[in-house]
């Protein structure tokens, strides 16, 4: 068989058949390039030896940015730049300050995050996504396998192994 | 591998298949309007165009044209205001709270919930917007900017300021969460759409594509947001009600007044959450995604708070006599005997009374009483922000400025303008975005339906 096809594509119906599936042909030496799912599936992160996200870190970083932010402006802003009496209070009334920083705090922590995420995932209005197949948002996960980073193996042998790790299709896919 | 209990109650009956639940949920996007969602629509719309002469008259004339008078400076609009925050908070509850709480019976409710959160706040912050008579110019006096007065900044020392940051930073975490959230759903329908309409959802779905390193991220990011939200929904009617809690007015200087009003608001946004999901739920023909079960859990989440509520106000009143101080029991005594017993007593009925029938299993399992208390419960609290507003102020210190509220036309339309407005943005959500989050019901589908599905 001619090479002239990018993909290899297992389509699985259910998602423990999936996860069996992700070990099985992980350990017969063939190298995924992702697997695509209608919903998150619990523990594919682990048996696709995908590495804990460092979002949360970026959510902590960004958090703290918010919070030194928003006590700087406010001790500027209070002590600093235009020292006023109010009520007979200090000027540096720091239990009155702590609503202000927990907002932009979160508000900080939540936007950082979030930016993070679009960039790193590349999500944005205008990406243009490479779709499998169209059922994968609707009911099929589905096994993408590069053949470019498979070439030491034969193609109906990556066919065989997805046939028997229970793809109830094997399809072909390439795109420009 | 989850394992389920075989006695609960399966959360997705009907035996639905994956593509069942995305049948069930894009036809509705996908379908033409019914006349029934023209009907509704057009009514709010309209009374959305009839309120807004109200608007055009405070925006003209200025707030004179509001039923205030010299001695009650606050009255419908804050009432307003509180209420609709009020309201938001269910949906980040069910949102954030109950998905750290590991609770999957919120799938089905979550994006309908989040929809009403961001557009009750926007109802909110139009009362406080409008109050400050010219809000063009209002900007530079809530914002943190050095205005034309010299260089002087907001008062960091006021609450009302807390409030600006508080709900500015809740609507706009909010509508990110409910975005992040809806970014899959929209993928589904683009790869189910074809010509302009695959277009403008491929663009909604921000080249979403189901790869497991993106749901792995999607999930954290979505934990985080929740964690996030958690306290943040606590801290937006904690800092509401220090608005008035840091004053000092008799009446309003309680202490007690953050926890209560957060379960006041978790009490009134559940309510509102049950009046549109059963709307929604009978409209849509998704009675197998949100089941008697979800009416019955959400009731019993109305029972709890609503007797937390109900705790607070014998508490204050009881702490307003145990403290001795004069003024402070006057104020609680002339609220329950006063001119304006009768909103005190409807309050009372309302919010203390009517949640208690939920004990009963047929009544929370009763569609119909369900639907009624659930409006019962919302006229309750508007009532509470009422007598708190209201009764506390109504009698000035010097009786020669006692006074009585009186609402004016303008008042009238106002409301009525936040109330079309929230249903129009509620109707053109339900019609052109998924009203239940299609990846989380599949996700909690296998695990709890009736039929696993092979």
């Amino acid at each position: 068989m001619e090479r002239d096809t990018n993909f290899i594509l297992g389509v699985y119906d259910d998602e423990d058949v999936l996860l069996h599936a992700i070990k099985k042909v992980r350990s017969s030496g063939v190298k995924i390039h992702e697997v695509y799912s209608p919903y998150p599936v619990h523990g594919i992160d682990d048996v696709l030896g995908y590495k804990r996200s460092k979002l949360p870190i970026a959510a902590f970083l960004f958090g703290m940015l918010g919070t030194s932010l928003a006590l700087t402006m406010q001790f500027y802003m209070m002590r600093f730049d235009w020292p006023m009496i109010i009520g007979g209070k200090d000027f540096a009334a720091v239990p009155d300050f702590i609503p202000v920083t927990f907002e932009m705090t979160v508000l900080l922590a939540a936007f950082g995050m979030v930016g993070v995420f679009m960039i790193s995932s590349n999500l944005k209005p205008w990406a243009q996504p490479r779709i499998f197949d169209v059922r994968i948002t609707d009911d099929k996960h589905v096994m993408a396998i590069d053949i470019a980073n498979n070439s030491s193996m034969d193609l109906e042998k990556i066919q065989e192994i997805l046939k028997s790790s229970g793809a109830s299709e094997v399809n072909k896919k390439s795109f420009e | 591998m989850q394992v389920t209990s075989p006695i609960r109650q399966p959360l997705v009956t009907g035996g639905k298949t994956y593509h069942d639940v995305t049948h069930d949920v894009s036809r509705q996007v996908e379908g033409k309007p019914t006349l029934t969602w023209f009907l509704a629509f057009l009514t709010a719309v309209g009374v959305l165009a009839l309120g807004s002469l109200a608007l055009m008259a405070t925006l003209w004339e200025g707030i004179g044209m509001w039923g205030l008078n010299k001695t009650v400076g606050w009255a419908w609009d804050i009432t307003n205001f509180v209420w609709w925050v009020g309201i938001g908070h269910a949906g980040t509850l069910i949102s954030a709270v109950l998905l750290l709480f590991r609770q999957k019976w919120r799938t089905s409710i979550n994006r309908a919930a989040e929809a009403m959160t961001i557009f009750a706040v926007i109802c909110a912050a139009l009362f406080p917007v409008i109050h400050m008579g010219r809000p063009w110019v209002g900007a530079i006096w809530a914002l943190p900017l050095p205005n034309t007065y010299g260089s002087l900044w907001v008062n960091f020392n006021s609450p009302l300021l807390w409030d600006v940051f508080a709900i500015s930073t809740y609507f706009s975490v909010s509508l990110v969460f409910w975005y992040i959230g809806l970014i899959p759903d929209f993928a589904t329908i683009r790869d189910r759409a074809t010509g302009l309409r695959k277009t403008i959802y491929g663009a909604l779905s921000f080249g979403w594509d189901g790869a497991a390193k993106t749901w792995s991220r999607y999930e954290s990011v979505s934990l985080i947001l929740a964690g996030l939200a958690t306290p943040l929904v606590l801290s937006v009617h904690t800092i509401v009600s220090f608005d008035f809690a840091t004053s000092v007015i008799p009446g309003w200087h309680t202490t007690i007044f953050p926890p209560y009003f957060v379960a006041g608001a978790i009490f009134s946004g559940f309510a509102m959450v049950l009046t549109l999901m059963i709307i929604t739920r009978k409209a849509f023909k998704l009675e197998d995604y949100i089941t008697i079960g979800h009416i019955e859990l959400m009731n019993i989440v109305i029972i709890i708070t609503g007797s937390i509520v109900g705790v607070a106000y014998i508490t204050e009143f009881f702490i307003a006599w145990y403290s001795g101080v004069e003024p402070e029991f006057y104020a609680f005594y002339n609220r329950a005997t006063g001119p304006y017993w009768w909103a005190y007593w409807s309050m009372m009925t309302c919010n203390v009374i009517s949640p208690q029938l939920f004990w009963f299993r047929k009544i929370r399992t009763s569609i119909v009483a369900t639907f009624a208390l659930s409006i019962v419960v919302n006229i309750g609290m508007w009532f509470e922000r009422f007598v708190i507003i209201v009764t506390s102020l109504h009698r000035d210190y010097l009786p020669s400025s006692w006074a009585m509220f009186y609402p004016t036309i303008t008042d009238v339309g106002l409301y009525m303008f936040s109330f079309g407005l929230f249903f129009t943005l509620f109707f053109l959500f339900a019609k052109f975005f998924p009203v239940i989050n299609m990846a989380e019901v599949k996700a909690v589908l296998k695990s709890s339906s009736e039929k696993v599905i092979k």
